[in-house]
């Protein structure tokens, strides 16, 4: 049985990971490649560099910075941030990343999901949604939940998996920062519309929280930044946690 | 020196990264001269089986690989290109290892491909050497080398029980990508390196 994932995020602006509350206030929290190595070494069993770089020199720092990662991880891990093209995602695959994510750049051209899907194969492609309950519907977001788009969360994930997407990385942009759980009933019900895997992120701060999400919200995978960054929860602990709850995963 | 054949089978950067990690020279070829006096072969792939066999025929590497009588890896595609056959095309492939290869039947419980990290039982012979059964190593595929004589490791997938590794003689072959597979994956590269 393919295990359940536990993927620690980090945020890299310049070249150097930050983390801040919706994008504000960022704070330098580490070396990307050495805490990849630590995570990878704690046993986390995938990661995710976003590029949150508004920069063209911010962008080029991050293809370099990527080989740097492939060199020193063992892990498989994700990249994303600013893809905008097969050319983009080419220049990262070549660099080293085993797959790549994209978000507001597939809401503006949805194309780019089956262009890269048919390229490099569906494994290849996570498709990012961010995305805001208004009155009882999740509306998809751009620019860190600052601007809303005319696509509902549902059918947009929908739509990215018969375009080849492989993964879908749902944020409830509600729940991101608050530590106050994940939006377990919607993962619930991403799980049952879709058949690719669904990767949690936004609300983690508690070892239940990430037990609710792989239980009953079903994801594959819980994705989280500051929860591991500041130690808050180790991951040996908590995927031992994991394990004492009868979900299956690697140790 | 290892030789990891080079015959456009996708990125394989992540199979030099490995063995940069692991401290072993290599070089990248596709000269038969260079990969026949090499210690230890590599053969990886990614991608589609019978585009990555047609590009081995083109070259006529396929006959160079028979030929060799050191230990030679094949790695995901790659191991797949050393079976009998590939229902991917459908084509058919060197016929090294006893196994031909299937696509996996999609159903709710098990998605395909079988992308992440599973576990592998059944462990047999050197490349295993020190891991338990149950270790966890990390597939992305979406056909799978049946079980047969040369089974090394075994893994399930849905109903599906699969070659998660096979071996006939010098030449052996991982489903699962031992240099994305953490220090598991670290510890079978270094026991085929030890051979």
């Amino acid at each position: 049985m393919v295990a359940k994932r536990i993927i620690p995020c980090l945020d890299v602006k310049d070249g150097v990971v930050v983390k801040g509350i919706n994008f504000e206030g960022l704070r330098e929290v580490g070396d990307a490649v050495e805490m990849g190595v630590q995570y990878a070494r704690d046993g986390a069993d995938e990661l995710v560099y976003l590029d949150i770089s508004a920069t063209r020199e911010g962008r080029s720092t991050f293809a370099e910075l990527v080989k740097r990662i492939a060199r020193g991880i063992d892990i498989p891990f994700t990249v994303g941030g600013g893809i905008g093209s097969v050319e983009d995602a080419a220049r990262l695959l070549e660099a080293g990343a085993d797959k790549i994510s994209v978000n507001s750049s597939a809401l503006a051209d949805p194309s780019l999901i089956s262009r890269i899907a048919e390229k490099y194969g569906s494994q290849f492609v996570v498709v990012a949604i961010d995305a805001k309950c208004v009155e009882g519907r999740w509306i998809c977001t751009t620019h860190g939940g600052t601007r809303f788009t005319d696509r509902e969360l549902f059918s947009w994930a929908r739509e990215a998996q018969e375009r080849g997407a492989g993964e879908i990385l749902f944020t409830s942009m509600d729940h991101d920062g608050t530590r106050a759980g994940y939006a377990c009933g919607v993962y619930a019900q991403l799980d049952s519309l879709l058949s690719i895997p669904v990767i949690a992120s936004g609300g983690a701060g508690s070892v239940q929280d990430i037990v609710d999400v792989l239980t009953e919200g079903r994801a594959s995978a819980a994705l989280a930044a500051s929860i591991f960054h500041y130690n808050q929860i180790p991951i040996p602990a908590l995927k031992r946690a994991l394990q004492q709850a009868n979900i299956p995963v690697r140790l | 020196m290892i030789a990891i054949i080079d015959y456009e089978a996708g990125n394989i950067c992540s199979v030099q990264n490995a063995l940069e990690r692991l401290g072993a020279p290599y070089q990248l070829t596709a000269d038969p001269e260079l990969i026949c006096r090499a210690d230890k072969v590599i053969l990886p792939g990614v991608g589609n089986a019978a585009q990555a066999m047609a590009s081995l025929r083109a070259s006529g590497l396929d006959t160079e690989i028979r030929s060799l009588r050191q230990p030679v890896l094949g790695i995901c595609v790659g191991l797949q290109l050393m079976c009998r056959s590939s229902e991917e095309g459908p084509v058919d492939c060197m016929g090294l290892l006893d196994a031909r290869v299937r696509k996996f039947p999609e159903t709710p419980e098990a998605k395909v491909p079988h992308m992440g990290w599973n576990s592998i039982g059944n462990l047999e012979g050197k490349l295993f050497k020190d891991l338990p059964g149950g270790s966890y190593v990390y597939f992305v595929h979406s056909y799978y080398p049946e079980l047969c004589p040369d089974t090394i490791a075994t893994c399930r997938h849905g109903d599906t029980l699969f070659s998660a590794a096979l071996r006939w003689e010098n030449f052996y072959g991982t489903q699962f990508h031992p240099e994305k597979s953490g220090s598991v994956g670290a510890a079978i590269l270094q026991n085929f390196l030890a051979l």
